[in-house]
């Protein structure tokens, strides 16, 4: 049995720093895993959340060498022999203890989006054709890790404009669905700000739903919004360019 | 001592999965005021595990399905020892239940007429299960979240209860503490629904996730609530088995209800032996204990396990119906499932017992209290159908929301909580941080593990359970003192000695269950006394509750049916 390095970040709002813990490593063992032993053994106060240990349950997101990822499904054996792994908490969110964080702005944020409203009382008659595109949105797992790494979240902090790729898909999955009667594009353009997406797709690249965010989700939501209300940007370009 | 919060409701809900949630939106669309607090974050709940599908009597795929059959097939799997009352409201109910849902924005798979597909699941007549590919619960769960949200519940969420209280004989409370922050809480309610889920954490191979630790069941049992049929434990049939980290992982029933075969190491399919009609779709309870038999006769995969092939179905139709699946071997194990076959082995996954409930309105034997899904007895008898579970949690879900709705309404004096008494239990929540000599909980916890996995697995003896009931008790003892590091803010160690405390109460039930009833029934398998015993056994439930400070275990007789429900059986099937 080999033995990893970890460093993780202890600590909490008020600022913390790196710890390190030796692991033992078994066969198919992850990240989560390592926590686990480090409570058992060395830190039963090591904050972390996990549910599944399955990915299914989008509880366990925390950066690993920078990269967002969810620890119950990061293989140890993934990375490199004999260098330490830092685990640390996403950093779009504020730091609780360790590495939780406080994501309650997504809680507030899906409460603003109106419910699914069906056109009808009767039983549907939908096609899987016609559903599979919102199935795709509906496999979020909610880890906020696209949220996470929205530079418009994560960089600019415009929480108070926009309410983030894992939002946008979940107006898109109402706004597919067969059934939903209600017009959601000015709730769009001035209330969830999908307007303010310029389409890097850095919310597509860690999804680990693989749910295509950007291609599936909010460039379709984008034209339909354009659709209902020209682009005053490219009014303006099109005026000075006289096309 | 310290200040604390104190929030007030007609109805409190404890726990925030599917039953949980949808007594929630039941409670609160009855007028009442209704608070719902979970252990985790909403919409991380057990139920999100859930992979399958619902039972539901739709008939959109095989016409002829009808509750009846439902209602027979789920008293024919829990070998008739259920309440008869849950199963014909489940089986009346689930279409409803499962259509509403659709309204409230699930997104199932289709027939190829646009209505809600369904597929076959053991022990299930017809194909009965409502999914969407291998994720359900997660369909679920975001369904009701997301309708939760917008009928006004309050939600308190990363919160873990660790008492109720009563004033006299009635339900007035709980007490508790926010997970964030460590500080206490208290809530007072005129009724409280339990919907707290299971049990598995007290296995060390379980499919459950870490809230699954019977904080309801124990609760409720220390206020002098009464409890059923403990020793039926499902172990489900098909946990992954390698790597170790990631055993007792779910493989869902859906790979073989999509075709899936089970084969031993010596290539042959197995299930002709053990029952050659259903073959691999026969009871959960049957293929668990066949998987055992083949592994310890020495036909066992490398690993330990059974081989499930699922290969011969093509990739696009499984990358499509199983995706999770596909996912999961791939990423955890290395296995392409569209290739190679899967290696299988029992996972402690479900527990039938539970808090004896009224079959209507899901009251307990407190009254205010209430309790729905899994935390509750008697819907799934002594072995529970696949996917009878999630419509389990929409029908008394919303059976006791309304019920505890109604009685919230009925309850016009003031509850009293004692001051001394929340004190009293405040200290003893605290007592872990001023322990200077105390014990480790993580390494009870592991012994207790070890415990449940040796002596009151899927095989029980006499000798074994004895054994097993001894040990948990030296366990009870060393977590009288246990010790934990660090403060009180969210400090997983410290929440342990409290969950340690409950696995505790409901292994000691388990075992103590699995002890009196000598024959084997459903999930709970007696090698010294193999078979039914209809005369004796099949007309009881095992009754569980506390009496001075002690458990006290004896059986109630079962309810009985109404003649016109038992002329379904004699009918000639
Ligand atoms: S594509 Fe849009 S939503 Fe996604 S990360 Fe980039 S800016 Fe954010
Ligand atoms: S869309 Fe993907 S990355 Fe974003 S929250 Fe959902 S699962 Fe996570
Ligand atoms: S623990 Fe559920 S996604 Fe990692």
């Amino acid at each position: 049995m080999s033995e990893a390095i970890l460093r993780v970040f202890r600590g909490d709002a008020n600022g913390g720093e790196e710890k390190e813990y030796k692991v033992p490593v078994e066969e198919g063992m992850v990240v989560l895993d390592a926590l686990h032993y480090i409570q058992a053994e060395y830190d039963g106060d090591l904050a972390v959340r996990w549910n599944c240990k399955a990915a299914k349950c989008g509880s366990c997101s925390t950066e690993i060498n920078g990269k967002p990822q969810l620890a119950c499904k990061s293989r140890m054996d993934k990375f490199p022999e004999g260098q330490p792994i830092r685990v640390y908490p996403i950093k779009a969110f504020p730091v609780m203890k360790d590495l939780v964080t406080d994501v309650s702005w997504n809680y507030e944020t899906n409460k603003k989006i109106p419910e699914f409203t069906p056109a009808t009382d009767e039983e549907f008659t939908m096609y899987q054709d016609d559903v599979e595109r919102i199935q795709e949105f509906r496999k979020c797992i909610e880890c906020f890790m696209c949220q996470n790494v929205c530079h418009i979240l994560r960089n600019h902090d415009r929480k108070d404009a926009f309410f983030g790729p894992r939002f946008m898909i979940k107006i898109a999955e109402r706004v597919m669905h067969p059934m939903e009667k209600i017009d959601r594009r000015e709730f769009l353009k001035d209330e969830a700000g999908v307007g303010y997406c310029n389409i890097t797709k850095c919310c597509t690249e860690v999804c680990p739903e693989d749910i295509h965010i950007t291609d599936n989700g909010i460039i379709p939501l984008k034209e339909r919004v354009a659709d209902k209300y020209f682009d005053p940007l490219s009014w303006v370009l099109r005026k000075i360019k006289g096309k | 001592m310290e200040n604390y919060e104190t929030h007030t409701h007609d109805v409190l809900i404890i726990g925030a999965g599917g039953a949980g949630l949808r007594a929630a939106i039941e409670s609160s669309a009855q007028g009442a005021s209704t608070g719902l607090v979970c252990k985790s974050l909403l919409g991380k709940a057990h139920t999100v595990m859930a992979e399958g599908g619902m039972a539901a009597a739709l008939a959109n795929v095989d016409p002829k399905d009808d509750w009846k059959t439902h209602f027979k097939d789920t008293i024919y799997g829990g070998k008739m020892l259920n309440n008869w009352k849950m199963p014909f409201n489940h089986a009346n109910e689930a279409p409803e239940r499962v259509r509403e849902l659709e309204h409230w924005g699930a997104v199932f798979d289709r027939t190829p007429k646009g209505k809600i597909n369904q597929r076959a699941f053991g022990g299930h007549t017809w194909k009965r299960l409502a999914h969407v590919g291998d994720r359900t619960g997660l369909e679920m769960i975001r369904t009701l979240q997301d309708k939760g949200i917008h009928t006004g519940i309050d939600v308190y969420m990363e919160c873990t209860i660790t008492h109720l209280i009563k004033d006299g004989d009635k339900i007035a409370g709980a007490f508790g503490y926010w997970r964030e922050s460590g500080k206490f809480v208290l809530f007072k309610a005129k009724s409280i629904i339990l919907a707290t889920g299971g049990v598995g954490k007290a296995y060390k191979v379980t499919s459950n996730s870490w809230e699954y630790t019977g904080d309801g069941q124990s609760m409720a049992y220390d206020i002098g609530a009464e409890l059923i049929d403990m020793e039926f434990i499902q172990f489900h049939p098909t946990g992954m088995v390698w790597p170790p980290s990631i055993r007792g992982v779910l493989v869902t029933e859906a790979v073989r209800g999509e075709g899936g075969l089970l084969r031993n190491s010596e290539g042959e399919r197995f299930m002709e032996k053990y029952d050659p009609e259903r073959m691999e779709l026969s009871t959960r309870d049957v293929v668990a204990r066949s998987i055992y038999t083949e592994v310890k006769e020495g036909r066992g995969t490398p690993h330990g396990g059974a081989y499930l092939y699922i290969s011969h179905k093509g990739a696009d139709y499984i990358k499509k119906k199983l995706p999770s699946m596909y996912h999961q071997f791939m990423e955890f194990a290395d296995v392409d499932i569209t290739k190679d076959p899967m290696e299988v082995y029992p996972t402690t996954h479900y527990i039938m017992g539970g808090i004896r409930v009224d079959g209507d309105t899901c009251a307990t034997t407190i009254p205010g209290l209430y309790a729905a899904g899994e935390v509750s007895g008697g819907m799934h008898g002594a072995n529970r159908l696949g996917g009878n579970s999630l419509s389990d949690l929409l029908v008394f879900g919303k059976r006791s929301g309304e019920a505890a709705a109604a009685y919230a309404n009925s309850v016009s004096t003031n509850l009293n909580i004692q001051a001394e008494q929340v004190e009293a239990y405040a200290n003893e929540i605290l007592a872990p941080f001023s322990s200077t000599d105390g014990e480790n909980p993580y390494s009870i916890h592991q012994d207790l593990q070890d415990v449940m996995g040796d002596y009151v697995g899927v095989f029980r003896n006499k000798e074994n359970l004895e054994k097993g009931i001894a040990e948990v008790d030296k366990l009870k003892d060393r977590a009288k003192n246990m010790k934990i590091e660090g403060s009180r803010m969210y400090n997983p160690g410290w929440h342990l000695c409290r969950d340690l405390k409950s696995m505790l109460m409901v292994s000691e039930a388990i075992a103590k269950c699995a002890l009196q009833r000598e024959e084997s029934r459903g999930a709970h398998s007696r090698v010294d006394f193999e078979g039914y015993d209809d005369e004796k056994w099949g007309k009881v439930n095992s009754s569980i509750n506390l009496q001075g400070d002690s458990m006290n275990v004896t059986t109630t007789p079962l309810p009985e049916m109404p003649d016109e429900l038992k002329s379904l059986f004699t009918e000639g099937s």
